[in-house]
């Protein structure tokens, strides 16, 4: 009996179940009435048995498409500023010592690029086949624009605190923005949802999510159901280590770790695309006809994938777990930006789904994809499939992909836990019962979500996660004057010349026509040899 | 004719003596003192979100710190004679190519900074202050041992 057996398969004796069973029979049914709701679908039997169109996915990418066609393709043409952003050549000199665009972007991405890109890429193409994958990249792409639109509203509508600390995202543009258009009272009870949706998603997608599937990567690294990690109740040992680690950083205090990881991350997601080119490479002779069957696939998928519509959504479900666009996760993480324009923030957060779904994710993809292991019924739909997919090229392979995992998972739950410290002291107030309480429940959530199955634990996440995005959008779309107002604007200060890179505003140092060679001796006089200072 | 002299703080030995050797140049020069602590900092390093919300906070503690533990003690120091006009300046950044704009903007003649005995691994992995700053400099570096 593995971890990962369905739930709806009884115990032979209630007894003899493990502790994980029993774990996963209280949180199955809960996850189950949650995700009925959220995932409220229309069915499209005349399309295929079984179709159905979650209104949630509809409500994501209709935003992301709208904020494409209302912004005239922003997230295209920001795409050559945001890197001149981030290389930090527009950064005011003064401001050395702030959080740059570039720092910025980093934590952001570190908090986002998760277990999405590589358990949620082959859930997607588990259940869409191939042409999953098309759709997510045009998932991502509309996707980076509603991130520009609300990283915008993140900065101008940040809050400083008294003591000088920063912060921002969708409770304070929900709440202040809409104030400013005359809905104060309407802005209020959406930031109050946002939180509540945001704890709810943090503690889900942001938590147990990750944890499931680290567990699920190391279990299966070290033997699957026979090794080591095979006992009844090893994932809630996993799950306590695991939760020791994530405690130790945010309750304890201990930075070096979460430094550590921080720097570990990058590097680790640069190497991740590396080995994915390497699945690539050791099966060069297939890529051609891989790329074709993404193509054929998305739009004339085989029979049993629910027809175009069904490929589609799972594609379009998958990417926004994974970029989290439209959620308003990350104008939280893009806020502490040190910049005078808001629009700034903005050009740099269209990266931000490049970055995770249109790289990482179709990496992940094309390696699912070449190798055929998402056909495979012998590895559950999951991170097992990328791990067969990575093991086509040598048996140490799913090794390397075990630690990108956990540590992955690591720094999406920090990054994670710091979002729901923001939405509970935004619903309860600045204190210290607030941090604490928040922190330990976010850490039992860790132990939860290890030693739960695979199906209640996505079921929960996704439906958390997506639930952010009503108010957020809602929001989003009251400000979508202000955002177009903020975006032309600068855009138009910048084509007239009002903003220049910092290399060429005028800071020259005044001229140093020969004065140097008169005090210095360069000139060929005698110099007055440079003192010596008494040895002391 | 240059207006100042530039030089590196670090708060250690050497450093001090680099001072009190840059004192000795204005005085004979009859040029500006301008004593500059440079606080470590790279606009590419990577940080958690919590610590980006308390940076504007982290980013004045460090300064102040820097300002009374190594600043503020030398300047008292060398302007007890009273015939030298000192400045003082605390900055983020790479440590090299943050004196090297320095002295551009107050036109320095020389740069002068101590010599930090760094272990060998340690040099050969993050080079020192002093061989970028040679490297770099549009002005003549005197390094103080």
């Amino acid at each position: 009996m593995t971890v990962l057996a369905s739930p709806d398969v009884p115990a032979p004796d209630v007894l003899a179940a493990t502790f994980d069973e029993q774990v996963n029979d209280v949180f199955a049914p809960i996850s189950d009435f949650i995700t009925g709701i959220v995932f409220a679908a229309v069915p499209l039997d005349f399309i295929d048995e079984g179709v159905e169109l979650p209104l949630i996915v509809v409500w994501l990418v209709v935003a992301g498409i709208f904020f494409t066609i209302y912004l005239k393709g922003f997230q295209f043409r920001a795409f050559g500023h945001a890197i001149q952003l981030i290389k930090g050549k527009y950064d005011d000199p003064e401001d050395a010592g702030e959080v740059t665009h570039f720092q910025a972007l980093a934590t952001a991405v570190s908090g986002t690029v998760g277990l999405g890109n590589i358990a949620g890429v082959a859930v997607a193409i588990s259940l869409g086949g191939p042409g999953a994958t098309l759709w997510m990249i045009v998932a991502g792409l509309v996707g980076m624009c509603t991130k520009g639109v609300e990283c915008t509203l993140g900065v101008k509508y940040r809050r400083v605190y008294d003591d000088g600390r920063v912060s921002g995202g969708p409770m304070y543009y929900l709440s202040q923005g809409l104030k400013e258009k005359g809905k104060g009272t309407l802005g209020k009870v959406l930031a109050v949802l946002f939180c509540v949706f945001t704890l709810g998603g943090a503690v889900g997608g942001g938590n147990m999510f990750q944890a499931n599937q680290a567990f699920a990567q190391a279990q299966s690294v070290t033997g699957g159901a026979d090794g080591w990690l095979g006992f009844g109740a090893a994932g809630a040992v996993f799950g306590v280590v695991l939760a020791l680690l994530v405690g130790a950083v945010i309750i304890g205090g201990i930075r070096s770790i979460a430094r550590v990881t921080d720097k570990l991350v990058p590097f680790m997601a640069v190497f991740y695309v590396i080995a994915c080119l390497s699945v690539l490479f050791a099966n060069a002779t297939e890529i051609p006809s891989a790329l074709w069957e993404i193509l054929r696939t998305a739009f004339s998928p085989e029979a049993g994938f629910g027809g175009v519509v069904g490929v589609l959504i799972q594609g379009f479900r998958r990417a926004a777990f994974s970029n989290e666009a439209g959620l308003g996760s990350a104008a939280i993480a893009h806020s502490a930006v040190k910049t005078n324009e808001p629009a700034t923030e903005g050009h740099v957060a269209v990266l931000e789904p490049f970055i995770d779904t249109v790289v990482i994710c179709t990496m992940t993809a094309l390696a699912i994809v070449i190798t055929g292991t998402w056909a495979d019924e012998s590895s559950a739909a999951g991170v097992e499939t990328t791990s067969a997919a990575f093991e086509t090229v040598a048996g140490w392979f799913p090794i390397i992909l075990a630690v990108a995992v956990i540590l992955f998972a690591y720094s999406t739950m920090l990054a994670w836990s710091y979002y729901g410290l923001k939405a509970s002291t935004y619903l309860f107030g600045e204190s210290m019962v607030v941090d604490r309480v928040w922190k330990l429940i976010f850490c039992v959530f860790v132990v939860i979500g290890a030693s739960s199955t695979l199906d209640a634990v996505i079921g929960f996440s996704d439906s958390m996660i997506f639930l952010m995005s009503l108010p957020n959008i809602i929001g989003l779309y009251i400000l979508s004057r202000v955002v177009k107002r903020e975006l032309f604007g600068y855009r138009e200060r910048l084509a007239h010349g009002a903003l220049v890179p910092v290399a060429e505003r005028g800071i020259t140092p005044r001229p140093q026509g020969g004065s140097t060679a008169a005090t210095t001796g360069l000139d060929g006089t005698n110099p007055t040899p440079p003192p010596t200072a008494d040895p002391r | 004719m240059s207006a100042s002299i530039i030089v590196g703080l670090d708060g250690s030995e050497a450093s001090g003596r680099a001072a009190d050797a840059a004192a000795d140049a204005a005085r004979r020069h009859d040029l500006r003192l301008v004593l500059a602590c440079v606080v470590p900092w790279s606009p590419y390093s990577f940080s958690t979100a919590e610590e980006n919300e308390r940076r504007t906070i982290d980013k004045e503690r460090e300064a102040k710190s820097a300002r009374e533990r190594v600043l503020d003690p030398a300047i008292a120091r060398l302007s007890a004679t009273g015939d030298l006009s000192i400045e003082g300046v605390v900055r983020h950044g790479h440590p090299a190519e943050t004196l090297v704009a320095l002295a551009r903007e107050h036109d320095a003649a020389w740069i002068i900074v101590g010599r930090v005995g760094q272990s060998r691994v340690r040099t050969l992995l993050f080079g020192s202050t002093p061989s970028s700053l040679i490297q770099l400099s549009p002005v003549p570096v005197l390094v103080v041992p």
